[in-house]
């Protein structure tokens, strides 16, 4: 019989029973859960404050961005893959512009304002297409962003294709830096919080077997509203933020590089895990920042990563390094050859 | 009006039976056929401009290398990602993106990119004049759509193609590789869009930005007509073909590719499979 190895993974001693029971018995160990909990967390709180100006404003691009990944790796989590992430940043954008530019309003007036009348628009742009699933919605949601971009354009309103400009600018970068990072953070804890509660389970059971949400007596479509409304909400919130911060909203809100990002995150990071995204966002941001030299072949670059990660690395970054932390790896002979476990 | 909006309608259809057939037999939704459509006209220009190859060659040579870069695509990328409708979006998505993204960023921009036409010239058509290159492109649809017939309905292989359409596992165990079958559908379909490109875009500028608008014209043709039908994508071909017509006659011309849009969304709402798509509709949508 031919001897071939496996490799075989234990879980670290540490791990009792369950996910998230432990059994603690040195300083070390705590370390080595508290670690990496707290270090993203004072990692960025340091970047954010310390870098120097010209990167502080590259690291609240990355934090923006990072939310745009949370949200579409939210409604991904729901069934919902949207290929036009771009279409909820431009609603919020625009919003948040008008009621800025046209009704005289203030920052901390027009940004929440904008978010909540973005959210509406974008849920009711995306109604007609939520009794699809699956690539069928992916479809319809990479078609929306484009033909809005096609009525502002011809039809001349909201400024048509110079844009807007001339908005109130955030006080200070010190504010914009700790509004970013805060909205950063709730997002996250928030979301992760969300899709834990009973509520929450409701969400991922319409990715899951929506047949059984609908035989539990829950109405499918609703609670697809409901999930637009949360996702789209944070990317409006993104919108009208960047608005603000460019001062300016034009058609390149509906660009495609505004839908491929949240993508390439989440699917670098790892979808489905709300921290996946979170990290890809924090690898690309930076990088994007990097390759802007290279004018459109950062698309290029973008996509090609996208692919290579979806071919080679499916599970994504995230859950790849945790299990690398988290277990112990080994060779064992396996006789007769065993498929990895 | 009632002649442009015929030959409008099989401009359509073109566009999307690529699309339809891939999506029809193997299930796989290809997010990279505007990027196919831009890279066999640019080839076509290449060899006939740069490399001063006759027009016929160079238009069948392109043809065939995006046929193969299909089967390639499938058989490198999609082949690992079957089953994972999410992931064969976002990779054939991505590789749209790097191509028309590498085309913009390799300077494809302006009027000198243009292929010309086969035969120059018009004719008299209810009394409309219309161009020579329009009927080539009418007749070349219609000749299109019967030999689709032909090979699907009459030969062998086309048997098997809609056994792997039907139901991928019965046709495994009578001897059909779905692989191979899925490969050739994909690297049909990246003909089709290639020959359609041929075809059309004489009538145009080659830009980077017409590929990603006849992604959304082959998704909305399709999305209508429901994805899997042959019968409704001309169908729906015809539809938004004359609607494109009368919108640019009677409301304004700039809305052309909006309405239609419009419409698609409409159609979603009152009927979610498409008009001819019913034989899915507990599968695939709820």
């Amino acid at each position: 019989m031919s001897t071939e190895r496996r490799r075989e993974r234990i879980d670290r001693p540490i791990k009792a029973v369950t996910d998230d029971i432990f059994c603690l018995s040195s300083m070390r160990e705590i370390a080595y859960l508290v670690i990496p909990r707290i270090l993203p967390i004072v990692g960025l709180l340091l970047l954010g404050f310390l870098v120097p100006t010209y990167w502080r404003k590259v690291i609240v691009i990355t934090f923006i961005m990072g939310m745009m990944a949370l949200s579409w790796d939210f409604m991904a989590s729901c069934g919902l893959t949207s290929l036009g992430q771009a279409l909820f940043f431009a609603i919020g954008a625009y919003s948040s512009a008008a009621v800025n530019h046209y009704l005289g309003l203030p920052i901390y007036l027009s940004i929440p304002l904008g978010t909540l009348i973005g959210a509406i628009i974008s849920t009711a742009c995306i109604y007609p297409a939520l009794g699809l699933r699956g690539i069928y919605f992916s479809m319809v949601t990479l078609i929306i962003p484009l033909m809005l971009m096609r009525v502002v354009e011809t039809t001349g309103i909201l400024g048509g294709t110079e844009g807007i400009t001339g908005l109130t600018h955030f006080p200070g970068m010190f504010i914009t830096t700790t509004i970013s990072m805060a909205a950063l953070w709730a997002t996250f804890f928030g979301l992760r919080r969300l899709i834990d509660s009973d509520y929450g389970h409701i969400f991922v059971a319409l990715k899951d077997n929506d047949r059984a949400v609908e035989a539990s007596g829950l109405s499918i479509r609703w609670f697809k509203v409901q999930a637009i409304f949360i996702g789209s909400a944070i990317c409006c919130f993104c919108g009208a933020f960047m608005t603000h911060y460019y001062m300016s909203v034009g058609m390149s809100a509906f660009a495609v590089d505004l839908s491929i990002f949240p993508i390439a995150a989440s699917v670098v990071g790892g979808m489905g895990t709300l921290a996946g995204p979170l990290l890809g966002a924090i690898i690309l941001g930076p990088l994007s920042e990097a390759l802007r030299t290279f004018g459109s072949f950062r698309v290029v670059i973008y996509a090609a990563l996208l692919g290579t990660f979806i071919v080679t690395l499916p599970e994504g970054l995230f859950p790849y390094l945790a299990r690398k932390y988290q277990q112990i790896e080994r060779w064992v002979e396996a006789p007769g050859g065993i498929s990895e476990d | 009006m009632l002649v442009y909006g015929f030959i409008n309608s099989v401009i359509l259809m073109m566009i999307a039976l690529g699309f339809s057939i891939t999506f029809g037999i193997s299930r796989v939704a290809n997010f990279s056929h505007g990027g196919f459509y831009i890279l066999g006209g640019i080839l076509t220009w290449y060899g006939l401009i740069k490399l001063g190859l006759p027009y016929f060659l160079s238009a069948g040579l392109s043809i065939i290398i995006v046929g193969i870069i299909g089967a390639v695509m499938y058989r490198v990328v999609l082949v690992r990602l079957r089953g994972l409708e999410l992931s064969e979006v976002i990779a054939t998505f991505s590789l749209g993106i790097v191509i028309l993204e590498l085309l913009r960023g390799l300077g494809v921009f302006g009027y000198e990119f243009r292929n010309p036409v086969f035969i120059d010239g018009s004719v008299e058509i209810f009394g409309v004049g219309v161009g020579i290159q329009r009927i080539i492109i009418v007749c070349a649809g219609a000749v299109l759509l019967l030999i689709l017939h032909v090979f699907v309905h009459h030969t062998k292989m086309g048997l098997a193609f809609r056994g792997v359409a039907q139901q991928e596992h019965t046709a495994l165990s009578v001897g059909i590789n779905p692989d191979q079958v899925s490969m050739l559908s994909l690297a049909m379909g990246s003909i089709m869009c290639a020959l359609a490109a041929v075809l059309i875009l004489p009538l145009g500028v080659i830009s980077v930005d017409e590929g990603y608008d006849i992604l959304i014209k082959a998704l909305a043709v399709c999305i209508i007509g429901g994805l899997e039908s042959t019968l409704g994508v001309l169908v729906a071909a015809f539809i938004i073909g004359y609607i494109e017509v009368l919108t640019s006659m009677y409301i304004s011309s700039s809305l052309t590719s909006v309405i239609p849009l419009a419409c698609m969304l409409v159609i979603l709402l009152i009927r979610p499979s498409g008009i001819f798509g019913k034989s899915k509709e507990i599968e695939e949508r709820v």
